[in-house]
């Protein structure tokens, strides 16, 4: 007589055995991890949580001083510090995300190799520390545009402020999705960890985060290099979030649709890779 | 039919020797390069003198076959790279099989190391509930356990407290005990209760032991202490290079471990047997040791065990000893035998005879460390020579001794009395 057994552990699973249903069983331990993250990151320090505003807030008016000032990169009409920040904000979310998804395998893999819990456990609560990184950010960002706005200096936000929270999933989509590919082939190759800090340093000067692309006329709408530069799937968003809160520049849907499209082709291609390695990878690590 | 817990089938793990492509990018690419043109591949490792070739497959598990009841207290004994601790990886799921599945009914908890997960900046309490929540508790369930984790572990006090002020052996403690109240089903431990003081090895030994017999938990255990198999299991099962060589009852199962520590031979030969260097001066080597008036090293009776040692000296020295350790074979020290510092030795070959007496030495298998050495003028030892696992002999039981009851030596130890007189 053939006995059922609840688990069965085989060698190998298909490319898209992606059991979700597990990691929801293991919620609890997504906000531990969350938890984990926040606390230790600022226990010990004395100004706290006040640092994740503090960072974007010191490169905010690096920005403003050398690439609105002194090179003039900052588009006219709004203050080019509100132009900055909000720029920094959305990219410090895709970016944050992305490094700390990227060597999930590599840190964790000591916790990894003696206990067994879903591994896309990590990658995503990673992805949930930086939001919560993201919201004190938010909120700092709120108290300039509401002085803004009030005081009439040309800041003009608009209803597509509704959209936030789609452009939020779509950059933890897109970090999650990049982040690990990036960890899944780190966990051979460790040349790929340290490429991730000046890749994302590159990639940032590919966004317009640091000028403003309608006034490079190379990159502007109609401009040489306009379609390439469009493909960044960082750029769409970047501008959509501008577009609402500051009410300046101007929404190329087409682009923003093609940005969709990349975000759910790397997810997927990101999530078929993990699954294949995360079984074994503790081998390899 | 009972219930099963755990059913393995033919389950193998392979492993490829040597690092792994180089571990970079680079490395492939040069391997690649290099194998394209033909010529020898730099990332190959130069003059290593094993049998076995880097990148040559190597099997950590060969063909695993056993099955587990429910509420069975299993215990996994062999020798350092037996395979033990990557059956319990593959249980735990750390990392797949190459080949061959494994079924399981319930959660397993697997202890490979205790505190995974404990992060120093935490204090204990959020430890716990970090600890739990990777071993699989919800927690609500955490909720529910917190008070009885905390009071095993003997932490009121400190729970809130960052474990990095912790000493260690409170981290252990505490660690130890979260895995414990775990409500799986299911609990694989490899040497965890090394640690801690005895009152608390003992508390945890209760505990497992608690868990399989009362709560009707499945328990494998993975351990070199002989003394906590003895104690926390019925069934073991042993393994050698990958493959299971005995799986039965522990008694049978740890004389068939502790005879494949050391054959009992007649000749043995200790010179190339490893020392340890740094308590040794090296003037003296010991070649062999061959037992004499016997054809096989088993005794009953009294003996003596009488052995012949051969060995090569740097110098001269007039007035050399000799001291035998006996040990059982789970390294239990028996008991030493001295012989007077009368041994005049030449340099270049010696040859000895030692006797040794067994009058009072329990039956079962020992193993003899020799030990050459001279005292100086001021009463320090000095050691030329310390041959560990010389040698194996066995004393076997008179027939009608104990009114002819096995020997355990859990029980009784390693001296038997002369027999009492009843007068």
């Amino acid at each position: 007589m053939q006995q059922k057994f609840s688990t069965v552990i085989v060698p190998k699973t298909g490319w898209f055995d992606l059991n979700l249903k597990e990691v929801l069983k293991y919620r609890d331990l997504i906000f531990l991890f969350v938890k984990r993250n926040f606390v230790s990151k600022y226990k010990q320090t004395i100004l706290g949580p006040a640092w994740a505003i503090i960072q974007p807030f010191l490169t905010t008016v690096m920005f403003t001083l050398i690439f609105g000032n002194i090179a003039g990169l900052a588009p006219g009409g709004v203050p080019s510090f509100v132009f900055y920040l909000s720029g920094n904000v959305m990219w410090g979310y895709f970016s944050g995300s992305l490094s700390s998804t990227a060597n999930t395998f590599v840190a964790n893999s000591h916790t990894m190799g003696k206990v067994y819990f879903p591994r896309l456990v990590m990658p995503i609560s990673s992805v949930l520390s930086q939001l919560i990184n993201f919201g004190i950010q938010y909120l700092f960002l709120a108290v300039f545009l509401i002085y803004y706005t009030v005081t009439g200096q040309g800041v003009a936000p608009n209803w597509w402020i509704l959209m936030t929270p789609v452009l939020l999933l779509q950059m933890a989509m897109l970090s999650l999705g990049f982040g690990v590919i990036i960890s899944a082939l780190t966990t051979k190759y460790r040349d790929l960890a340290m490429l991730v800090g000046f890749g994302v340093q590159l990639w940032m000067y590919a966004t317009p985060v640091a000028y403003d692309m309608f006034s490079m006329g190379a990159f502007a709408p109609g401009g040489k290099w306009h379609a390439l530069y469009m493909c960044n799937p960082v750029t769409p968003a970047v501008n959509l979030f501008r577009y609402a809160y500051l009410g300046i520049g101007s929404m190329e849907w087409e682009y923003y649709f093609l940005s969709w499209g990349v975000t759910l082709v790397v997810l997927f291609l990101g999530i078929v890779l993990f699954n294949r390695v995360e079984k074994t990878f503790m081998d390899t690590v | 039919m009972e219930e099963l817990a755990i059913k393995i089938e033919h389950v193998s793990k392979q492993y490829r020797l040597g690092a792994i492509g180089g571990g970079t990018l680079q490395g492939d690419l040069q391997t690649w390069w290099a194998r394209v043109r033909g010529k020898e591949d730099p990332n190959s490792k130069i003059g290593s003198d094993t049998t076995l070739k880097i990148g040559e497959r190597f099997l950590a598990l060969d063909d695993i076959s056993f099955e587990v009841k429910k509420g069975e207290a299993v215990g996994i004994i062999g020798h350092n790279g037996a395979g033990k601790s990557t059956l319990l990886k593959l249980l735990s799921r750390v990392t797949a099989p190459t080949s061959g599945t494994i079924s399981y009914n319930g959660r397993i908890a697997s202890m490979l190391e205790v505190g995974t997960g404990f992060h120093p900046e935490l204090t204990g309490r959020e430890n716990v509930y970090m600890n739990g929540a990777i071993l699989g508790m919800t927690k609500a369930e955490i909720d529910a356990k917190f008070d009885q984790i905390v009071e095993f572990a003997e932490m009121e006090k400190f729970i809130d407290t960052p474990v990095k002020r912790y000493s260690s052996g409170m981290y252990v403690k505490l660690a130890f005990s979260v895995a414990a109240h775990l409500d799986s089903e299911i609990m694989v431990m490899d040497e965890v209760l090394a640690v801690g003081d005895m009152k608390f090895q003992q508390k945890c030994l209760g505990r497992m032991g608690d868990a399989a017999n009362s709560e009707g938990r499945t328990v494998l255990y993975v351990s070199h202490n002989m003394n906590t198999i003895r104690q926390l299991c019925k069934r073991c099962i042993v393994m050698d290079h990958g493959r299971i060589i005995f799986d039965g009852d522990t008694e049978t199962a740890i004389n068939i471990y502790v005879s494949s520590t050391k054959a009992p031979r007649i000749v043995n030969d200790c010179s190339r047997i490893k020392r340890n260097k740094a308590i040794i001066d090296g003037n003296v080597s010991i070649q062999t040791i061959t037992f004499r008036n016997t054809d096989k090293p088993f005794y009953s009776g009294g003996g003596p065990v009488q052995v012949n040692v051969c060995y090569t000296a740097k110098r001269h020295i007039p007035n050399m000893a000799m001291r035998m350790t006996v040990e059982a074979g789970d390294k239990t020290v028996v008991g030493l035998a001295t012989s007077k510092a009368c041994i005049s030795t030449i340099e270049g070959e010696n040859e000895i005879n030692l006797s040794l007496s067994i009058d009072w030495l329990a039956p079962g298998k020992y193993i003899i460390k020799l030990t050459a050495y001279s005292v100086n003028e001021f009463g320090t030892n000095l050691m030329h020579d310390v041959v560990e696992n010389a040698c194996a002999f066995e004393k076997r039981q008179d027939n009608d001794a104990n009114n002819k009851m096995g020997w355990n030596h859990t029980w009784w130890g390693f001296m038997m009395f002369p027999e009492l007189e009843v007068k």
